[in-house]
């Protein structure tokens, strides 16, 4: 009965595709996730073609700093790690420790998100490196700043979740909800390794 | 949640059951109907530049308008109309080929729908807000940046709203084939509407995101002073058109590979043989969609990347005729010895066949590199894309909606008429687009305005004039016949055309649960086998029990309106940013409503089924 996927507790051991709704969510995110790939691709493609064209602006080399990046990576990372322990904690039907892993996930995404404005009010203030300076300035904000964008996404989409769900615990119709949310999460980790090598890496000694 | 209540409905219910409809049957009236809307909109586009050009240096329309026309013609037949009418046929079918009571994402199918036609209302909006977009429905850089009018702006954030329901709508078919297929059915007795729509499927998730990329730099550039295609500040215009072909041509694939499915159901079911090399049909299916990823640069032929660029992509582009071949040959094959009816949609197919084998053998000619600088930009590049698309892809269309008519809506279209509609279309075709091969060859550039007298162009334009004259009289018959045939409202049975595959097996039009039993699929074409071999009707797989159904939903319909409000806003800045908030707003609440409060859908319980009696399989 459609009832009973709102029950909490005996959950089988893969609670997210227990349910046929579960299995297609599941397997359409990741999809959607193939065609988000795709998205960041064509905006890498863009940005690797621009990056040199920085005219009268700034160059990548002059104004990246490695350190306060190196942090942000290592924030995001562990974010992701802290994201595992949570759909660890789900398949365990622990509710109570799923939802610690999550706000812990979530208070990283915040200071990586923090970090990210202040390295871009940085840029702006300190070396005059707006959306508008060069074509290079113009790919770097957008490639960056979607990726950004998906990860104020992604913090907005997990804090509804736990909020929505904090009184009823786990069951059949939001352990789906939980588990494709931190797949979101590891793709925008994954976006911004990439984004670490070729924008900062490459920038900085390329 | 019964439907029964809605059975005596008056206007106001039925258009708030289209407005919060998700159910897949449903969606497909409303594709059909937004896509043949715009499909008559571009039509008289077309004749516009037709009428324009009937005789050398004629007044009828100006420059300008010329221009906003061409763009507007091209642009929504190939998004506001094929590709919703392809839709449309999915809908329609798809979930009932495979055995499925439902597509795997009710909810998303119909937020695809909404959002398409909010993107199409959006940008046909520019009509009336200062001038439609002029720059070619390529939208070419800098050319694109340079245009005054927020015509360009109205282009890229319409197509933008339109290009997310695609996706979303590809994504949808994707799950629904591989989770959502009735027991026996396994990929390979999958009917081929199904695979090609599959594969388009993939095609429309990996092509799409590409568009998407290159709108948000488009927009960046005219409405945030973003310098990507400026090279005063370092920008390359190059970059517009690698985004726009990577999509672009995995498009034209998407348009052709439904078609291609089409008629692969209707040539074997009137030659009664089942479809002559079926594996090598998917295969070739499968190798269309993968060659059709690394050929876009064959639209860039003249840009100048080196002859090895070009080269490479010239050898792939002309690869793709292999596998277009084989199909070409197991069409052929299909017919070979059976006992051929000549049906209307049979028809369209023989009429299809040697139109696209030219409009195919044209497209070679173009891929040779070398060649194609002296073809490129000229009617014979208009000629051959009419020949593909028209050709292939509104033939194709065409014929499903007529062989698929009585799935969708019970009734029959009368066979004369269509036979009407198919000869003034296609002869008018032929003589529209033909001739324009040569006009190419002589040296008339596509795209302008007016040609002058005495250079060999005027009898071959005025050809090409009445014939657009006849596709439009076909057209118009074709009209006639649906208004005629829904007054009359006369039924029919279940299978009219006595046909091979799952859809036929189930009442025209089928219940609201499709199938009342997941049937049992015993073989390709699982119907005809029934009949081969067993009684006509397919078994089913599980005893009657109660059926899963999504609740009906309003918010698709919010989602898409926030979008496109917040349009608006961001187009036209300072004051207007309101709009913006407001309908970002709305968007982000409706997301969050759907997110948040649960909809697990309602049961139909098996004693109501009984009730209604026999009527599910056969």
């Amino acid at each position: 009965m459609a009832e009973d996927v709102l029950k909490s507790g005996n959950l089988p051991e893969n609670p997210e595709r227990a349910t046929l709704e579960g299995r297609n969510k599941f397997m359409g995110f990741w999809f959607f996730l193939g065609g988000e790939t795709v998205l960041f691709a064509s905006l890498f493609g863009t940005y690797l073609a621009l990056r040199n064209s920085t005219v009268d602006g700034p160059t990548g080399q002059e104004i990246f700093g490695l350190g306060l990046v190196f942090l942000m990576t290592v924030i995001l990372l562990t974010s992701s790690l802290t994201s595992v322990y949570a759909m660890y904690h789900m398949k365990n039907n622990d509710f109570k420790k799923m939802q610690l892993w999550l706000g812990i996930t979530v208070v990283l995404g915040f200071a990586f998100l923090g970090l990210e404005i202040y390295e871009f009010v940085h840029y702006v203030n300190d070396y005059g490196f707006g959306f508008t300076t060069s074509a290079f300035s113009t790919a770097f904000y957008t490639l960056v700043g979607f990726h950004g964008a998906h990860v104020a996404f992604g913090l907005v989409w997990i804090i509804s979740l736990m909020i929505r769900n904090a009184k009823r615990g786990l069951n059949l119709y939001n352990a789906p909800k939980f588990y494709i949310a931190s797949l979101y999460w590891h793709f925008i980790d994954v976006v911004w390794v990439f984004i670490f090598t070729v924008v900062y890496l490459m920038g900085k000694v390329g | 949640m019964s439907t029964t209540a809605d059975k005596k409905a008056g206007f106001g219910s039925v258009l708030w059951d289209y407005l919060t409809t998700v159910d897949h049957k449903k969606i497909a009236v409303l594709y059909l109907i937004g896509g043949l809307f715009f499909f008559i909109l571009g039509g008289l586009q077309a004749m516009l530049i037709r009428i324009q050009l009937i005789v050398p240096d004629n007044e009828f329309i100006s420059a300008q308008f010329y221009n906003e026309v061409l763009t507007m013609h091209g642009t929504t037949m190939i998004f506001l109309a094929a590709m919703p009418l392809i839709f449309a046929l999915m809908n329609a079918v798809l979930p009932l080929q495979i055995g499925a009571r439902d597509v795997a994402f009710p909810f998303i199918n119909s937020l695809g729908f909404w959002l398409f036609l909010f993107g199409g209302i959006f940008l046909n909006i520019s009509w009336f807000a200062g001038g439609a977009p002029d720059v070619g429905w390529t939208a070419y850089a800098p050319l694109s940046l340079f245009s005054e009018s927020h015509g360009v702006d109205y282009y890229a954030i319409g197509l933008q709203i339109a290009g997310f329901g695609t996706l979303m709508g590809g994504i949808n078919f994707l799950v629904t084939v591989i989770n959502m297929r009735a027991p026996g059915m396994t990929y390979m007795r999958m009917p081929l509407f199904t695979w090609t729509s599959f594969i388009a499927s993939v095609l429309i998730l990996f092509a799409f995101p590409a568009l998407t990329v290159g709108l948000f730099l488009l927009t960046f550039d005219r409405l945030f002073e973003g310098n990507f295609f400026d090279p005063e500040m370092g920008g390359n215009v190059i970059i517009w058109e690698h985004l726009f072909w990577i999509f672009g041509h995995p498009e034209v694939y998407i348009l052709i590979l439904p078609a291609f499915g089409v008629f692969s159901e209707i040539i074997p079911t009137f030659s009664k043989k089942r479809l002559f090399g079926y594996s090598s049909m998917v295969f070739a299916t499968i190798l269309i969609a993968f060659l059709g990823f690394m050929v876009w640069a064959h639209h860039m032929f003249t840009v100048g990347l080196g002859p090895i660029a070009n080269s490479i992509f010239s050898v792939a582009t002309m690869a793709i005729a292999v596998p277009t071949g084989i199909k070409i040959f197991n069409w052929l094959f299909t017919m070979w010895g059976g006992s051929i009816r000549l049906t209307s949609p049979m028809v369209f197919a023989l009429g299809f066949i040697p139109t696209f084998t030219i409009g195919g053998m044209t497209g070679v000619m173009l891929g040779a590199a070398a060649a194609d600088f002296q073809y490129h930009d000229t009617y014979f590049v208009v000629a051959h894309f009419h020949y593909v698309i028209v050709g292939g892809t509104i033939l194709g269309i065409f014929a499903g909606i007529i062989y698929w008519w009585p799935k969708m809506f019970g009734t029959m279209l009368n066979e004369k008429l269509n036979h009407w509609f198919f000869w003034l279309f296609f002869i008018g075709f032929h003589l529209t687009f033909f001739f324009q091969h040569f006009l190419g060859l002589m040296g008339m550039p596509r795209r302008y305005w007016k040609f002058l007298s005495d250079q060999g162009l005027d009898l071959f334009n005025l050809i090409s004039t009445i014939g657009a004259f006849g596709m439009a009289f076909g057209t118009i018959v074709f009209l006639i016949n649906v208004v005629m045939t829904q007054m009359k409202g006369e039924k029919v049975s279940a299978d009219p055309w006595d046909a091979r595959t799952l859809e036929w097996a189930i009442p025209s039009p089928p219940p609201f649960y499709n199938f009342k039993q997941e049937p049992l699929v015993r073989g390709l074409d699982p119907l005809w086998v029934e009949k081969m071999q067993g009684d006509g009707k397919i078994k089913p797989a599980e005893p009657l029990g109660d059926i899963h159904m999504p609740n009906r939903s309003f918010v698709p319909f919010m989602i898409s309106l926030g979008l496109f409000i917040a349009g608006f806003g961001v187009m036209y800045q300072g004051a207007m940013w309101v709009l913006a908030v407001i309908g970002f707003g709305i968007t982000a609440g409706s997301m969050l409503h759907r997110s948040l409060k649960d909809d697990i859908g309602y049961h139909v319980h098996k004693e109501e089924l009984e009730e209604e009696g026999d009527g599910s399989n056969g």
